[in-house]
Order: structure tokens, then sequence, then C-alpha cells
């Protein structure tokens, strides 16, 4: 969807070169003006990108291949032995099992809710702007300070929702010791943050969707329920399919809310909320402190992403040609 | 339907106005004004988005004892707020400093990201030069890479270049984000007319004075949300500021994460420092809540 809006200009700006005139030395420096300062403006984002993004990448590969040490710096090269040493540690197996489960747990339900939240805030509301603005405050509420008051409220003993459930007699859930409650509390934070964002992305996708597919949606009989099943959200799959990638990319390499869920910031005393980023951590930060294996981590996930991503690609193609194309966010 | 100009002329401004405000929200369907449902079901969301919040303004304004005693804590708040917020900014998590940090960090990120994803914008929307085309794919296609994974080479130039531990470390990372010239380059695209640039090319303005003659006015409604984007990613950033600077110089977040280690169990002192480290960005949306909303649904993304 982003791609189609790079178009070619349709009225090109007319270089003075094509002014068949005598050449001066101020012409020369207009020419290099109109030459260069295209690429002048745009390059301050390509240094920075490689130097800061794409040269960190490509070092990875080369310090996972090496003994590295926080401190003492490059050691021997070991060839893959990091890589193996990491795949064969149990704990790895979970921080990669765990950053899955909290990812499903806070994308799945998270979507679902935004696009109901969308679809109420899209009828003919009093104090639009109000509502809206009600379901963005979370936005503003760092990941940390969320988690901080979040690890509360699922407070094993006195925690709000254990005495809740005390008072409707359900028992106490253990937030902190079950490995599934854990990935339910820490989704719940992203939940929290991220649901009025996605569900305001959903309402703007809503508001483009053409009223006459609602007008022949009546005329052939269908209910409202009917109406939002078979013609809004076919229409919003662009922006389902553009929310799912991105919350990919992020929800993978979630750290802020799983390592401020205790004090320790480990992930629990089975490592039962561990995700992969605070696993890269520990190895590199943490006693260890050997980047190699870090690297190692980080090359592992980065080509789990590629991966997701590729796939995610190749099906929002396929839905998006057998499917209504028509959308987008504006 | 009948056509806006029609209803002023036979009507009367105000009912035009009225027409197209419904236009706007409903072409063509009848404009129903929704019923008590509704508001209800908006009310249980809004009530959802704010409680934890208002959760954490009740502990912070209680003590840990009665925090202890009451695990549902009183709906009306106690007294004792004030003095929590004296205990966070008397501690040794340096909270003044961790909130100079932070509004340096954030600000010259966003004014940084603003310049140079203008520039670019202009640039990528307006001009004509080779591989434009290819670039602006290429910038786009960044914005799936997951840099947070190039952290450890990255933590290793910064020791080399000794930035450990200090601000330009954060700063410099940040400078100029694929979403802003993404987003700058689309909205110039729409906003800024050929003709402009043309002619101020014309009346023999350099490249760099059309820019900022013609371009900057034209970008600023645009330049003025990526601004505020950039300012709440940054100050609620955690992961790089905490690897890199760590507690010795903290930004806000570096520095409430603190409270919990040192400070467990004394939640009304933990939750006053998340209401004071949040207390800023609150009051910022509170004055440009609006443009964050109408930022996101003209299609800003997470960035």
């Amino acid at each position: 969807m982003a791609a189609t809006t790079v178009e070619p200009p349709r009225t090109p700006v007319r270089e003075p070169e094509r002014v068949p005139r005598r050449v001066g030395f101020s012409q020369t420096l207009g020419r290099l003006d109109v030459k260069l300062s295209p690429y002048l403006y745009i390059s301050p984002f390509f240094l920075l990108f490689a130097v800061v993004g794409l040269f960190p990448l490509a070092y990875t590969a080369w310090v996972s291949v090496h003994d590295w040490h926080l401190l003492g710096g490059q050691g021997d090269f070991v060839g893959i032995q990091n890589y193996v040493d990491v795949v064969q540690q149990p704990r790895f197996l979970t921080a990669l099992r765990n950053t899955f489960s909290i990812f499903l747990l806070s994308s799945v339900p998270q979507v679902i809710a935004a696009i109901l939240i969308a679809a109420v805030l899209d009828a003919n509301l009093r104090a639009r702007t109000f509502w809206r603005m009600g379901v963005l405050l979370p936005y503003v509420v760092a990941p940390v300070a969320v988690s901080l008051i979040f690890s509360k409220v699922f407070a094993d003993g006195a925690g709000v929702i254990n005495e809740m459930l005390g008072l409707v007699g359900v028992d106490p859930v253990r937030w902190h010791a079950d490995t599934l409650a854990s990935h339910v509390a820490i989704s719940s934070m992203v939940n929290f943050r991220w649901t009025g964002y996605n569900a305001l992305i959903f309402l703007a996708a809503m508001q483009a969707i053409p009223r006459d597919l609602y007008e022949a949606a009546v005329i052939d009989g269908a209910s409202r329920v009917r109406q939002f099943f078979s013609v809004t959200v076919p229409m919003l799959r662009p922006t389902i399919i553009f929310i799912v990638i991105t919350a990919t990319i992020g929800g993978l390499q979630i750290f802020d809310e799983p390592r401020m869920f205790d004090q320790f910031g480990l992930g629990g005393a089975d490592r039962q909320w561990m995700t992969v980023t605070m696993y890269l951590y520990e190895l590199g930060w943490g006693a260890q402190k050997s980047f190699g294996r870090a690297a190692a981590v980080a090359w592992i996930l980065f080509l789990i992403i590629v991966a997701i991503g590729v796939v995610n690609f190749a099906l929002s193609r396929r839905i998006s040609s057998t499917g209504p194309s028509k959308g987008g966010r504006r | 339907m009948t056509s806006v100009p029609m209803i002023a002329q036979t009507a009367g401004a105000g009912a035009a106005r009225a027409a197209a405000r419904r236009r706007r929200v409903h072409p063509g369907v009848a404009n129903r004004r929704p019923g008590v449902v509704t508001y209800v079901v908006l009310g249980l969301v809004l009530l959802l988005s704010v409680a934890p919040l208002y959760y954490a303004f009740l502990l912070a304004s209680t003590d840990a004892g009665t925090i202890a005693r009451n695990p549902i804590p009183s709906l009306i708040p106690d007294t004792q707020l004030f003095a929590n917020i004296g205990r966070v900014l008397g501690s040794d998590i340096r909270f003044w400093e961790a909130l100079g940090n932070s509004l340096v960090i954030s600000g010259v990120t966003a004014l940084s990201v603003v310049a140079f994803s203008t520039l670019a914008g202009f640039s990528f929307a307006k001009l004509r030069f080779r591989g434009r085309g290819p670039l602006l794919v290429f910038v786009i296609a960044t914005m799936a890479v997951p840099s947070q994974l190039g952290i450890v080479p990255l933590f290793i130039v910064m020791a080399k270049l000794d930035w450990v531990g200090q601000l330009q470390a954060v700063i410099v990372p940040g400078m100029v984000t694929a979403f802003g010239v993404f987003w700058m380059t689309q909205y110039l695209e729409e906003a800024l007319p050929y003709e402009l640039v043309e002619a101020a090319r014309v009346d023999g303005c350099s490249m760099i004075r059309t820019f900022w003659h013609v371009a900057m006015p034209a970008a600023r409604p645009a330049a003025a949300m990526l601004a505020l984007f950039t300012f709440v990613g940054s100050w609620t950033n955690f992961f790089w500021p905490f690897i890199v600077l760590g507690s010795t110089n903290p930004t806000l977040p570096v520095a409430v994460q603190l409270l919990q280690a040192s400070y467990f169990k004394d939640y009304s002192l933990i939750m006053a420092g998340v209401l004071a480290a949040t207390a800023p960005l609150v009051v910022v949306f509170a004055v440009a809540g609006r443009q964050l909303v109408s930022g996101i649904m003209q299609g800003a993304v997470k960035g």
C-alpha cells in the first residue's frame, strides 16, 4: 500500500540547463545545486541508517562468530560455536516459547478489540474527539510505567485482580508463578497501551469504506451484524495486515513489560516469562557478559522476524489479490 | 443529495454548515445519532483506559500500610500524594537529572527528526533525480528492519566513541527515522503544489531557499504531528537508554524502574514515581491529544 503512493511527478521541475544561454559561473553553481541538492537532502537518513541500522546488523553476524566479552572485547574466532551453545540452552527455547506466546496473546485479542472499538467509534457520536482522545490516553504512558502499575494490579497476594476474583469466590491466580497466567498479565500491558491506538487506525480505514457498499447491503436486507462481517471486516483487510506486520516486528522484540513484571527483571524463578530480548540482554550484560552469544541470539531472532515478514508479505499479496485490495488508512 | 452551496443560498450559512458536517460523517446514509448502548460501551472502554492511571494515583496518595490493609483501594484519594512525590524527588534515583535528560533527549530528537525528515520529504516529493523511486522504496523497506537487534555492535561502537553514559548515545541514533521521511514525503506530495516550487525557482531561489521559504511553511501541520509522535516515542523509550545510559545518567523511565528495585513493596513511593514520570506527557496529551488523534487517523504508524 505504501509503494503505490510513489508516483513520478506529473509536471516535472524544468531544469535550467535547458535554457540555451551563455554559461557563467553562477549558472554552473545553479546547475550543481539542482543536480546535487536532492541527494544532499536525503543523505542524512541514508548515512544514519548505514551507521546505526545496517552496519550493526552486519557486525552482529561478525561478533556472533567470535568469542567476545563485554569488557575484554574481541577474542578468538569460534565459528558457529555461539549458535550451538545458545540453541542447546533450554532457556533459549523457553524464551522463544514465551515470546511467541506473549505475542499471540497480545496481538490477536488486541486486533479484535481494536476493530470492535473502532466500529463503536464510527457511529455518529456526540463529543467525538473526547472519545477518541479517551481511547488514546494509554499510548502516552511509558511501557515502564504501565508495567509497574500492572505488576501491582496482578500481584499474586493482595493484588486488585485477585482480590476481586476472591469477592466472586474464585481462587487467586498465581500471576507471577504460572507460566500462562504471567503471559496473560504481560500481554494485558501491551494491549492496554496499543488497543486504542490501533482502534484509531481502524477507524480511519472504516471511514474510507465507500458508503454505497453499505447501502447495497441494506437493500439486500443485511442486518447491522451481517454488514459488519460482510462489508466492514473484508474492507479492513489491508489495514489488518499492516497492523499485524508492525505488531510482529515490535512484539517479537518485547522487553520493557516482562522485564518490569517483578523486581528482579530476569523473567521469573523458572524464567517462565523471559523473552528472547531479555535473554539477549542477560547473555550480553548479565553474568556471562558474552557479546558473542548475545549477538548469536540477535541474529537468530532477526532471521525469525524476517522469515515471518516474508510469510506475511506472501500471504498478504495472495489475500489482496483475491479480496478487495482497496482501502488504506487515509 | 442537495449540494451544500445550494443549501447555503436557500436556507442560510448555518444550515449549510450542518449539511456539510452530515455529509462528511456519513455521506448518503441517514444521519442517526447512536443509542445509549453505544455510549455505555464507550464509557466502559474509557474506564479501562483511565482506571490503571487512577489506580496509580490512589496508591500514590496513600501509604504502604494502608495499601497492605486494603488491596482494593478506596476510590477517594488519600492526602499523601505530595509527601510521596517529595520522597521520590528526594530519593537517590536522581529524578531531576532524569527529567532534564528526558527533556533534552526527546526535544532534540523531535527537532532533528522533523528537520531532516522534512528536507528528505521535500526532495522525494517534489524534486526530480535519478533513483528516486527505488531509494524511496528502500526507505520504506528499512521500517521493517528490527534495528533493536543491532544493539550489541551499537554498544561496541558507543563504547569505542566513549559515549556510553552520555546523552548523545541515545540522541544520535534517532536523529532521522524512515517513518519520518515517509510521512513528510506523503504529506508534501499532496500539500505542496509544483507550481509553488517552480515559481520560487523562476524567481531565482536556490534549492535550499526554496525549501526554507516554500516547503517548510507548507509542511508545518505534518511537521508538528511528526514532532509530537517523535517526542512521545522518545520519552517512553526504555531499552536502549537503559543499556547505554544506565542508572548513572538516566532518562525518566530508567530512573523510575530503579524505584522498583530499591524500594520494593513501597508501592506508594513507586506509584508516585510512575505518576511524576507520566505527568509531563499527560499534560502534552491534554494540550495536543487532538493532533495525535488526527495524526494517527491520517496514517501515522508506530514509530
